[in-house]
C-alpha cells in the first residue's frame, strides 16, 4: 500500500515561513543527499520539504502483524486544515515557551561555566533540540518515566528536576540531584522518575523497556491501577546498535507502554547519519517490528507535541509501543570538547533559522496568545532562575570525604566482613567520618 | 555427626533477622537424620518459595518457561505462576538483561537467567554499568534488587567458548555481590538471600553440581531460611594447611583433604560461598591457625580469585605464613575440547594434594606429620 500522502499538504500555522524554508530545504536536501531521506520517495522534493511536518501516524488495530513499510497513513487533523485553528491554549503555550527557554538558557550557562572551569569532564549540550524534550515530556505525569542518554540536562529539567539540583550536580557538589556522584551524564531522580542518564549509547533503551515492562506487570500481575508510560530518548547513532533492535522486538512482542523517541540530529559526534546507516529513514524500522513508525519535524514543538500526544495515548491505552523519529539539530558540537569542524556551516546556518524557540515565539505572538511583554517577562524569570542555580551551586559544599564509600550498596553489608570478624559497615570509622550506612 | 552452631544469619525478608544458622558437617557420607536434595531441587525450591512469597519476583531468560529451564532449574514454575512471571525471551542477552535492570529500577525483583555465564558477556554492560553502578551514580535513589544467575565455569567437553569461569571478572566490580554456592544448602540459602537482597547479585552456579545430592537439615528446608552474604563456611576443620575453594572445587578439595589425612596432613577446607564480598576474616583466621595456604579455583590464573586471596593474606597475616602461598587454578589456555586435554586444563584432586604437600614441606622445620 503506497503512502497516500502524495499530494496532501496539511496547512499548519507554523509553516508560515515555509516558502522561505522551502528553498533552503531544497538546498539542504541536495546537501544531505537523496531526497528519500526526508520522506517518501513518491513525493517531489518541494512537497517533501513542506510536507515534512505531516504526522503520519498509522492507526493499527491490535491484530495487524505483517506490514509493508508504507503502512503509515495520513492522519486527519481533528482541527481540520484551517489555518486559523490553534493547537494550544495560552497557558500551554507559555508553559512550553518557558520550558524551552529554560533548557536553552541553562545549556548556555553550562557552556560558560565549563570554560570558566567550574564544570569538567564530558558535557553534552542540548541547544537546538529543545522542541523534542518539551514537546514530549510536558505531556507526561509525574509517575511516568523518562530514560535518556548523556545529553540529559534538559530532559531532567523538563521532567521537573530543579535547575539548582542539576547545576550543583554538574559542579560536582553534594547538593546535586545525585549528590555529585553521577555527573553530567548520569542524572537520576527517583522523585521525578528520571531513570538516567547513561553514557553508553543504547544502554538506556533496554532499561526504559524494563520500566515499561514493570508498568505492565503492575497492571496485570500485581493488579494495581497503573497506566504509566515510559519514554526512551536516544539519537540517530544508537539506531544502528543491537540493543535498539532487541528492544523494538520485545516491546512490540509484549506490547509494552513505551515510546521510543529518536532525536535524529544527523550527527553522531563526527559521523554523519547518512554515512553510517544503510537506510537512513529510521521511522521505517518501527513497522519492521510491528509498531507504527512516525517521522516528525523536531524543530517544531507543536508538531512534536501532537505526535507525542498520540503516541503516549496509544501506550496508555495498552496498544503498545511507537517509534517516533524527530528530525532535529544540535547547534553546538557533540560535547564541549568537540571542535565541531566536520559539519557544513551552511547546514548549521539553515537550522539556525529554524530555531524552535523563535518559531514558537512567532506562533504565540502571531496568534495573539500572549504579548511580547509576557514573553520577555518569562525570559527574565528564567535568567534569574539560572543565575540563582549557579549561585546555589557555587556556594554548595563539595562532598565530604566520607561520601566516597556511601551508596555503593543499598545494603552496606556488601562491603563484607572486616578482619575483626564484624561487618565493615558497623565500624563507625569505616568511612572516616559520618557515614550514612 | 551434625554439629550445630548458632550464628547470626541476616535475612532481608521484612527486615527480620533470623537467628539460626546451622552448620552441617561436610562429609556427605553421613546423611543421618536429614533428607537429601540435589542442587537442582534446591534451586528450584528456592525460586518457588521466593516467587510465592513476593509477587514482585519474576524470572526471565531463555527457555525458562515452556522448556522448563535449559537445565531444568525452573521446572514447574511456568505452570504454577503463569507466563507473566516466568518469561521466555528471544535470544537477546543485552536486551533482556537491560529490561531486567529497568524493571528493578522501577520496583520489581527480577531473576535473570543466563543459559551459561559465557553469554552474560553479551549483557555485561548492563550488569556492570546499569546494575552495579546505579546505586552509586544516583546517590542511593535507585537501588537494583536484581539477581543474575546461571551456570558458570567448565562443564564437560563443551569447548572454549562455553567453559569460562567469571568469578574473577564480576568479583572485581564494586556495587556487585557475587555468590558461588557448593552444596544444596548453600544453593538454597544463598539464592534466597540473593533474591531478597536490595543490590545486584551475580549468582554463579555450576552445571556439574546440579545433579549432585547433598544432605539438608530441617532448618534449610524452612521457607524463611537464608544464608548471610559475605560469610564463608569451614567445611572441614584442620590444622596443617588451609585450602580455600568455591563451587565445584570445594568437592575436590574435600576429596584431597581425605587423601592428605591419610598422609598425616590435616587440611582445613574453606568454602568461600561469597566471592564478593570475600570473607577475609575467616580466611585470615584460618591461615593464622594453620600457617599455610593453598587457593583453589577453576578459572584462569592471572588476576583470579586466588590472586586476590593471596594478596589479602599477605596484607593481613604475613608474619603467620610459614610457606609461600600455593595458587591452583585452571590452565592459562582457552579450554580445549579433547577429553584428556580438558582434564589437564582444570585442577584435579591430585594437583591439590601435591600443592598442599608442597606447602607443608617448604618450611625448613618439617611439620608434615600431625
Amino acid at each position: 500500500m503506497a503512502c497516500s500522502a502524495t499530494a496532501k499538504i496539511i496547512h499548519n500555522p507554523l509553516l508560515l515561513s515555509s516558502s522561505r524554508s522551502a528553498e533552503k530545504s531544497d538546498s539542504c536536501c541536495k546537501m544531505l543527499g537523496p531526497s528519500s531521506f526526508l520522506g517518501s520517495t513518491s513525493m517531489s522534493k518541494k512537497l517533501v520539504s513542506v510536507n515534512k511536518g505531516a504526522s503520519r501516524v498509522s492507526r493499527r488495530s491490535a491484530n495487524v502483524v505483517a506490514v509493508s513499510s508504507d503502512v503509515v497513513k495520513e492522519k486527519k487533523l481533528k482541527s481540520s486544515s484551517a489555518a486559523s485553528s490553534l493547537l494550544i491554549t495560552k497557558e500551554e503555550g507559555l508553559v512550553l515557551y518557558e520550558d524551552m527557554v529554560l533548557g536553552r538558557a541553562f545549556e548556555d550557562m553550562c557552556a560558560q561555566m565549563y570554560y570558566r572551569g567550574k564544570m569538567f569532564g564530558f558535557v553534552h549540550l542540548y541547544n537546538g533540540q529543545e522542541a523534542v524534550s518539551t514537546g514530549f515530556i510536558k505531556l507526561l505525569k509525574k509517575e511516568d518515566c523518562v530514560v535518556s542518554t548523556y545529553r540529559d540536562h534538559v530532559h531532567a529539567l523538563s521532567k521537573g528536576v530543579p535547575a539548582r539540583e542539576v547545576m550543583s550536580e554538574l559542579f560536582g557538589k553534594t547538593t546535586g540531584c545525585c549528590r555529585g556522584q553521577g555527573g553530567s551524564m548520569h542524572m537520576f531522580s527517583k522523585e521525578h522518575n528520571l531513570l538516567g542518564g547513561f553514557a553508553f549509547i543504547g544502554e538506556g533503551i533496554p532499561v526504559a523497556t524494563g520500566a515499561a515492562f514493570t508498568s505492565k506487570y503492575k497492571r496485570e500481575v500485581l493488579k494495581e491501577d497503573c497506566d504509566e508510560v515510559t519514554l526512551a530518548f536516544f539519537g540517530d547513532g544508537t539506531c544502528n546498535n543491537g540493543q535498539f533492535f532487541e528492544c523494538l522486538n520485545m516491546a512490540a512482542l509484549w506490547k509494552l507502554p513505551i515510546v521510543f523517541v529518536v532525536e535524529n540530529n544527523l550527527w553522531a559526534i563526527g559521523m554523519s547519519h547518512l554515512r553510517a546507516t544503510s537506510d537512513p529513514q529510521i521511522w521505517k524500522k518501527g513497522p519492521a517490528f510491528g509498531m507504527p513508525g512516525v517521522h516528525v519535524d523536531g524543530m517544531d514543538v507543536l508538531k512534536v507535541r501532537e505526535v507525542a500526544n498520540e503516541a503516549i495515548a496509544r501506550a496508555r491505552r495498552g496498544e503498545g509501543p511507537t517509534l517516533v523519529e524527530c528530525e532535529t539539530y544540535r547547534f553546538r558540537g557533540h560535547s564541549l570538547a568537540d571542535p565541531d569542524e566536520l559539519r557544513d556551516p551552511a547546514e548549521k546556518a539553515h537550522y539556525a533559522t529554524r530555531d524552535p524557540i523563535t518559531a514558537l515565539k512567532k506562533y504565540i505572538l502571531e496568534n495573539n496568545l500572549a504579548s511580547e511583554a509576557e514573553l520577555k517577562a518569562i525570559e527574565k524569570k528564567i535568567d534569574e532562575v539560572v543565575e540563582d542555580a549557579v549561585e546555589f551551586a557555587d556556594e554548595s559544599p563539595v562532598p565530604a570525604r566520607s561520601q566516597l564509600l556511601e551508596n555503593v550498596f543499598a545494603d552496606p553489608r556488601g562491603f563484607g566482613i572486616g578482619p575483626d570478624g564484624k561487618y565493615r559497615c558497623e565500624d563507625p570509622k569505616f568511612t572516616e567520618g559520618t557515614a550514612q550506612v | 555427626m551434625l554439629g550445630v552452631l548458632r550464628r547470626k544469619v541476616a535475612c532481608k525478608a521484612n527486615a527480620s533477622a533470623l537467628e539460626q544458622g546451622i552448620r552441617v558437617a561436610a562429609s556427605r557420607a553421613f546423611s543421618s537424620s536429614g533428607k537429601e536434595m540435589t542442587v537442582r531441587e534446591a534451586l528450584n525450591s528456592a525460586l518457588d518459595e521466593e516467587m510465592s512469597a513476593d509477587p514482585k519476583v519474576f524470572i526471565m531468560g531463555e527457555e525458562v518457561g515452556e522448556y522448563q529451564g535449559a537445565y531444568k532449574i525452573s521446572k514447574g514454575l511456568l505452570e504454577k505462576y503463569g507466563p507473566e512471571r516466568v518469561l521466555d525471551t528471544p535470544i537477546t542477552e543485552a536486551g533482556f538483561a537491560g529490561i531486567g535492570v529497568g524493571a528493578a529500577y522501577y520496583g520489581l525483583r527480577p531473576v535473570i537467567e543466563f543459559m551459561t555465564f559465557n553469554f552474560s558477556m553479551q549483557a555485561i554492560d548492563h550488569i556492570i554499568n546499569s546494575a552495579a553502578k546505579s546505586n552509586y551514580m544516583s546517590a542511593g535513589q535507585i537501588s537494583v534488587p536484581i539477581v543474575f544467575r546461571g551456570p558458570n565455569g567448565a562443564a564437560a567437553g563443551v569447548g572454549a567458548q562455553h567453559s569460562q569461569c567469571y568469578a574473577a571478572w564480576y568479583g572485581s566490580c564494586p556495587g556487585l555481590k557475587v555468590l558461588a554456592p557448593y552444596s544444596s544448602e548453600d544453593a538454597r540459602g544463598l539464592l534466597k538471600a540473593a533474591i531478597r537482597d536490595p543490590d545486584p547479585v551475580v549468582f554463579l552456579e555450576n552445571e556439574l553440581l546440579y545433579g549432585e545430592s547433598f544432605p539438608v537439615s530441617a532448618e534449610a528446608l524452612d521457607s524463611s531460611f537464608c544464608l548471610p552474604i559475605g560469610k564463608a563456611k569451614i567445611e572441614r576443620e584442620g590444622k596443617d594447611v588451609t585450602i580455600t575453594a568455591f563451587s565445584k572445587m570445594v568437592g575436590y578439595a574435600l576429596q584431597a583433604a581425605e587423601i592428605l589425612a591419610k598422609d598425616g596432613i590435616s587440611a582445613e577446607v574453606i568454602n568461600l560461598r561469597s566471592i564478593r564480598p570475600l570473607d577475609r576474616s575467616t580466611i585470615n583466621a584460618s591461615v593464622r591457625k594453620t600457617n599455610r595456604l593453598v587457593t583453589l579455583e577453576e578459572g584462569f590464573p592471572q588476576h583470579g580469585v586466588g590472586a586476590e586471596i593471596c594478596a589479602s593474606v599477605l596484607e593481613d597475616s604475613f608474619e603467620y605464613l610459614d610457606a609461600a602461598v600455593e595458587r591452583i587454578a585452571g590452565a592459562d589456555v582457552p579450554m580445549p575440547y579433547a577429553a584428556n586435554l580438558e582434564r589437564m586444563a582444570v585442577p584435579q584432586v591430585d594437583d591439590i594434594v601435591r600443592a598442599a604437600k608442597r606447602a607443608c614441606y617448604r618450611s625448613s622445620s618439617l611439620a608434615a606429620s600431625a
